[in-house]
């Protein structure tokens, strides 16, 4: 992720800047992704390496790559037409259109997964990923489906890094720094918060636990009331996800307290 | 009837006296992509700078300062919290951070710091006179200042010699200015390629006899094997000169190296002049002047070398 989350951003700033079609542009990101993805799968599946020393393999790897793909450390695309222009036409400001349009590209793209996460192949990828011995025993072809929801996964973090790169104007190659762990803290908190009984509800959790994510970053933002300072901000955002994913255990147990012992 | 009396007297005095603080303290927002010594002084310069033009901090100048902490999704949030504060003026320390702020507003002004290539970094239209809401200051590396440098070390230079990597894409755009800065102050650049760090030795070699002196840019396969440039030049007794002032150690005679400090001062004199009224585009980017730089010099590295340093060179160093 930390390798495909800059890859999209940087293919699709390399594309625009050469006049290729945003659209166009942001489905070669997906492709390349996926592509990332697949490698990873290769290096897990058919080399047998471990899949964290695969994706770790392929990660760095990537950092290489995206300086070839932009050809520099940094591209602007200030003055490029992006997907989202056509979006300045509408009569709202930019800080609601943009995050509008966005909304519905999310819709889309967990609607389209809810749907696909249910097919037979979904179902297939989902078993293996909750027991894959147990999958393999049931008749799936393990290897091919790790790789086809390797190169999903990724296709979707690239879309999410040209995307970046499309509203913020610029693709920088340390763009993916630390995005894994934004991705875990978000699966992780929005699942604490919703307890993922149905797939539609586990892709709930995990678009409502990084918007709590970027809120806590937020807030660890404009804490300075606190004292804190910006050196503090990674510490702050870390406290406020652990006071957020506390708040219900603790409240249970106090609850718990005031009913008194049950035995 | 008494105590309304005093209520709206008390109320009065309340805005009396907080009134024209509040009026006349000036709000600036800093963000800056990582902490790193550089960044750091840059960003210590810009306060100072601005104290000396009567705008301190916590007494007659609001200060926000937030670090993205590497995290360039965590830069574009910053962006956006400083445009929704509209503060007078938003610094942003290097090009990531900068973007970010600029792709957020056009109406507030930014001052940018640090930024190498603001043109194609795609900040401002051109340096003179950007228009808009952008200026700032680049620290773009002045290889015309170092070439004039050689010079005033060793005197009567006409040809001087570049090694580098072709294949780094970084030292071919320092090469090429290289190039027309030396046409422009009537010196000759000799070319030596080196594409590994095992090929330096043979570059340097290849130099000797053809000019009167070497500079190493900031490349990195060329400067990791910098002692086999020191060595070809002790004994060719030929000068060697670097781009960057981490090298002087490992045996270069001199190098002019930015002063993040003197950067970000700079930077902080542009951000005074906004917040006493002038337009941000109207304002040229600056570029490294020899005040924002400080000469490092290895005067041991000069007496192998054969080079007796003038003394109002040495007085330039620190």
């Amino acid at each position: 992720m930390d390798g495909s989350f800059p890859l999209g951003a940087a293919v699709t700033a390399a594309l625009i800047t050469s006049g290729v079609d945003p659209w166009i542009s942001m489905l070669a990101a997906m492709i390349a992704g996926a592509a990332a993805g697949a490698v990873t799968a290769f290096l897990n599946v058919r080399l047998g390496i471990l899949h964290l020393l695969a994706s770790i393999l392929t990660m760095i790897a990537l950092y290489s790559i995206n300086l070839r793909v932009m050809g520099a450390p940094n591209v602007a695309l200030f003055s490029e037409a992006t997907a989202l222009t056509p979006l300045e036409a509408l009569p709202l400001p930019a800080f609601q259109s943009k995050p509008l349009a966005f909304l519905v590209a999310i819709a889309v793209i967990a609607i389209g997964l809810n749907w696909f996460l249910r097919t037979e192949t979904g179902l297939a990828m989902r078993a293996i990923g909750a027991n894959p011995r147990m999958a393999r025993a049931q008749g799936a072809r393990v290897g091919l489906l790790i790789g086809m929801g390797m190169a999903l996964s990724n296709a979707l973090v690239a879309l999410g890094g040209s995307l970046f790169a499309q509203s913020q104007g610029f693709a920088d190659v340390t763009l993916g720094v630390g995005t894994i762990v934004v991705g875990l803290a978000a699966v992780i908190v929005g699942e604490a918060i919703l307890p993922p009984k149905r797939i539609w509800i586990a892709l709930l959790a995990c678009i409502i636990g990084s918007i709590i994510y970027r809120f806590a970053i937020q807030l660890a933002l404009s804490a300075d009331w606190l004292g804190l300072e910006a050196q503090d901000l990674n510490l702050a955002t870390a406290i406020l996800i652990v006071l957020a994913m506390s708040a219900p255990s603790v409240r249970a147990k106090l609850g718990a307290r005031r009913r008194g012992p049950a035995r | 009837m008494k105590p309304l009396l005093l209520l709206s007297a008390a109320g009065l005095a309340f805005a009396f006296s907080a009134a024209p603080v509040m009026a006349e303290n000036k709000s600036v927002a800093i963000t800056q992509i990582v902490e790193h010594p550089a960044l750091d002084a840059a960003r210590k310069g810009v306060q100072d700078a601005l104290a000396a033009d009567g705008f301190t901090v916590g007494d007659t100048l609001d200060w926000t300062y937030e670090s993205a902490q590497g995290n360039g999704a965590t830069a574009a949030q910053i962006a956006n919290k400083f445009v929704g504060e509209e503060p007078d003026v938003i610094v942003a320390i290097a090009t990531p951070s900068a973007q970010a702020v600029v792709a957020k507003t056009s109406d507030i002004p930014i001052v940018f710091s640090a930024v190498t290539d603001p043109i194609a970094a795609k900040l401002v239209p051109q340096a003179e006179k950007p228009g808009g809401n952008v200026t700032g200051v680049s620290d773009l590396t002045p290889v015309g200042l170092h070439l004039s440098m050689i010079d005033d070390a060793v005197g009567g230079v006409e040809k001087i010699g570049v090694i580098y990597n072709p294949g780094e894409a970084n030292s071919q755009v320092l090469v090429d200015l290289a190039k027309s800065e030396a046409a422009q102050l009537g010196y000759e650049i000799v070319e030596a390629g080196a594409p590994r760090s095992a090929d330096v030795k043979a570059a340097a070699e290849s130099l000797v006899g053809k000019v009167d002196a070497i500079y190493v840019p900031t490349d990195n396969t060329v400067v990791s094997a910098f002692e086999s440039v020191v060595r070809v030049g002790e004994q060719a007794k030929l000068p060697v000169f670097a781009g960057d002032t981490d090298s002087v150690s490992r045996g270069a005679i001199a190098a002019l190296g930015f002063d993040y400090y003197q950067v970000g001062y700079k930077t902080g004199e542009v951000v005074a002049r906004i917040l006493k009224g002038e337009n941000p585009g109207d304002i040229d980017v600056q570029y490294a002047s020899l005040g924002m730089m400080s000469l490092v010099v290895n005067k041991e590295a000069a007496e192998k070398m054969g080079v007796e340093l003038p003394e109002e060179f040495l007085a330039k160093a620190q």
